[in-house]
């Protein structure tokens, strides 16, 4: 069982939105007009389809690690030791972007980026996680133009361990895909707590 | 072409060594790496040392992308220096927002080297 529990909405905050990003529009309660809250909807559910996110995690595994992945069903095998990369959605989206994978993984994914061999979860491994992680969620959302515009990333956070569970509080939608290549697997999540 | 002398500002490590291996393999063999982990750290290394080029990720703690560059032309620091954003955040208005910060180019992330070719090499008077 697992002995840690980690809260995602409570750890994946993003910071503070900048001086330059847009601001909201003034014009109606809430600080967004009607027509643009309905405009953003129909963004949510366009990034919501599950083939968006198939793609964008084709998109940074091509790209970055010339590696081709493959969703599969099958659960990743269990291990001793695991790596979660979490990067946060502020401004209009609420959620998160959630990488996690066994350490067999982490290390082939990070061997990939840097040509370097590893042969334990040090700090270039959490690093490397992050920042694709970082690449999913920026890709993801980048797939509704109109919703990145006002959607910031939290720079990446990244957990390390053998016990622990990630609890989500009640997502307006939650994707949730497991991938594989050669014979490693990870898992991509994305939560959302849906408009602010 | 003449050794180039590269700023590269990213809190990853790692991206930082990604982008630095995709410069030489858009072509700049004859490079030199400087590199930062935030905007303040970058401001430092350029009160001593002079480079050819910046590149220079958004989202990083402490001092962001952004307000680097706008530190930068507030200090008249690496004048007519041409300054690359490499970002995930890439959409029209944080690319006018870069833009309007003094920003030459952006590319987003991932690339490619090719990308990285076609947007930096101009800038340094090499195509």
């Amino acid at each position: 069982m697992p002995v840690n529990d980690v809260n995602v909405m409570a750890i994946a905050r993003p910071r503070e939105k900048s001086a330059e990003t847009p601001g909201p529009d003034k014009t109606a309660p809430g600080g967004r007009g009607s027509e643009t809250v309905v405009s953003l909807r129909g963004s949510v559910a366009r990034v919501a389809d599950p083939k968006n996110l198939d793609s964008s995690v084709e998109e940074v595994f091509q790209l970055m690690l010339g590696l081709t992945c493959r969703r599969t069903p099958e659960p990743p095998p269990q291990e001793p030791e695991s790596v979660t990369a979490m990067v946060g959605f502020g401004g209009v989206l609420s959620g998160a972007c959630v990488l996690r994978s066994g350490g067999t993984a982490a290390l082939r994914i990070t061997a990939r980026m840097t040509g370097m061999e590893f042969t334990g979860i040090d700090d270039t491994v959490k690093d490397g996680m992050g920042e694709i992680c970082n690449m999913l969620a920026g890709v993801w959302k980048g797939k509704a133009p109109e919703l990145a515009a006002h959607c910031i990333l939290s720079v990446p956070a990244v957990i390390t361990g053998r016990d622990y569970n990630l609890h989500v509080q009640s997502p307006e939608f939650q994707l949730h895909h497991i991938y594989t290549f050669g014979e490693a697997s990870f898992e991509v999540t994305i939560i959302c707590d849906g408009l602010q | 072409m003449r050794e180039i002398r590269a700023l590269i500002v990213d809190d990853s490590s790692v991206m930082r060594k990604i982008v630095e291996r995709t410069l030489r393999q858009a072509g700049l063999a004859s490079l030199v790496v400087h590199e930062a982990g935030s905007g303040s750290e970058a401001l430092e290394v350029l009160e001593i040392e002079p480079v050819d080029l910046i590149l220079s990720d958004i989202n990083m703690p402490l001092m962001d992308g952004l307000e680097f560059l706008r530190e930068i032309r507030a200090r008249k620091l690496a004048a007519g220096v041409p300054v690359v954003m490499i970002t995930t955040e890439s959409s029209e208005e944080h690319v006018k927002q870069a833009i309007q910060a003094g920003a030459h180019g952006y590319i987003r992330k991932p690339f490619t080297a090719q990308q990285v070719k076609e947007r930096v090499l101009p800038l340094l008077g090499a195509t």
